[in-house]
């Protein structure tokens, strides 16, 4: 009961509102999904990495908007957000060096047949998907911190 | 000084305009960016990629290059916004409180 | 038909063009741009780059509206001039 109490007066200092709240707790798990949709869809309909990677990006920042940034920083930890970031930075340049690596032309994906054999143009279109996860990894991973560090001015205890 | 900037402004306006006359019109067959590099992505980009959509396949293999560096230079503008605005709460203990 | 819709929405940006520019409220500023992004994305969606429409969708209108935003609330919210 008093950690209730606390709970409410804390968010009548900060501002926060329950109907946003709840709108946003329900909103975030199809803002995800939609945007896993367009990254792993892109190839068949509008939309690919770097659409899909704001997509996954937004819904942090629609979490920061709502609550303040340490519920967010609890979610998802800005050490895991910059590997993240990383990652999808990694994947790319990676596959086209494994390309270069395996006897193709830099990004030529045709080559990296000799890994798993699908066949070279079976491996363009799966080299292309690589490719997308890694920009939506990288997107997402800096549209959230662009807005931690802008919105909380780089001290990341607080929302806007 | 506001009316030098209007007079900037709206010739500026006109030489851009005046260029865009020479442009092709929209959906021109004729055009030169419609010539045979474009048409040889229409013809053969399912055959040698199996994607459908033409975009993704333009983006991700023939222009990949392209794309990599695009995503190369968002990396480096988070990088550099993390390593400007966030600041640790360590280094100046005595403006916090 | 498709060219008085072309119109139309061309008319619209210029006007959310010049609106941004002159009202003296940031945060008012800010939202017509959002506007501005929107009409652009049904400009793109209109001429069929569908793609780009998306992008013009998340990045324009979403992302940098927000992004405005978390920069006006760390500074005074009225132009001085």
């Amino acid at each position: 009961m008093r950690q209730l109490q606390q709970r409410v007066e804390t968010q009548q200092q900060v501002g926060e509102s329950l109907i946003t709240q709840t709108a946003v707790r329900l909103l975030v798990p199809f803002v995800q999904l939609f945007g896993l949709y367009v990254i792993v869809h892109g190839h068949y309909s509008p939309g690919g990495g770097f659409q899909g990677g704001v997509l996954l990006g937004s819904s942090f920042i629609m979490l920061g908007l709502a609550y303040d940034q340490k519920t967010v920083l609890r979610l998802m930890s800005e050490r895991t957000n910059i590997l993240f970031g990383n990652l999808g930075a990694l994947i790319f340049t990676g596959v086209g060096a494994l390309c270069a690596i395996f006897g193709g032309l830099f990004l030529d994906y045709s080559a990296l047949d000799v890994l798993i054999p699908l066949g070279p143009i079976e491996w363009r279109s799966f080299g292309i998907f690589l490719v997308e996860v890694g920009v939506g990894l990288a997107v997402m991973s800096i549209m959230a911190s662009l807005f931690w560090d802008l919105g909380s001015a780089g001290q990341m205890d607080e929302g806007l | 000084m506001k009316a030098l900037a209007l007079l900037a402004t709206l010739v500026t306006g006109a030489i851009l305009l005046y260029g865009t006359m020479d442009f092709p019109a929209w959906g021109d067959p004729q055009a030169p960016a419609a010539g045979r590099l474009s048409t040889h992505y229409i013809e053969n980009a399912i055959d040698e990629t199996h994607v459908p959509n033409l975009v993704t396949a333009v983006l991700g293999d023939y222009r990949g290059y392209d794309t990599m560096f695009e995503t190369v230079v968002i990396y480096c503008a988070g990088t550099v916004v993390i390593s400007v605005l966030r600041r640790t709460r360590k280094e100046n203990p005595e403006q916090d409180s | 038909m498709i060219w008085i819709l072309d119109l139309l929405i061309l008319l619209l940006v210029v006007i959310c063009a010049i609106a941004a520019i002159n009202v003296r409220d940031l945060l008012s500023a800010t939202i017509i741009f959002g506007v501005y992004s929107f009409l652009m994305c049904l400009l793109w969606a209109e001429m069929g780059a569908v793609d780009v429409a998306f992008t013009e969708a998340t990045v324009g209108a979403g992302v940098s509206t927000v992004l405005f935003i978390a920069a006006i609330l760390h500074t005074s919210r009225r132009s001085k001039d």
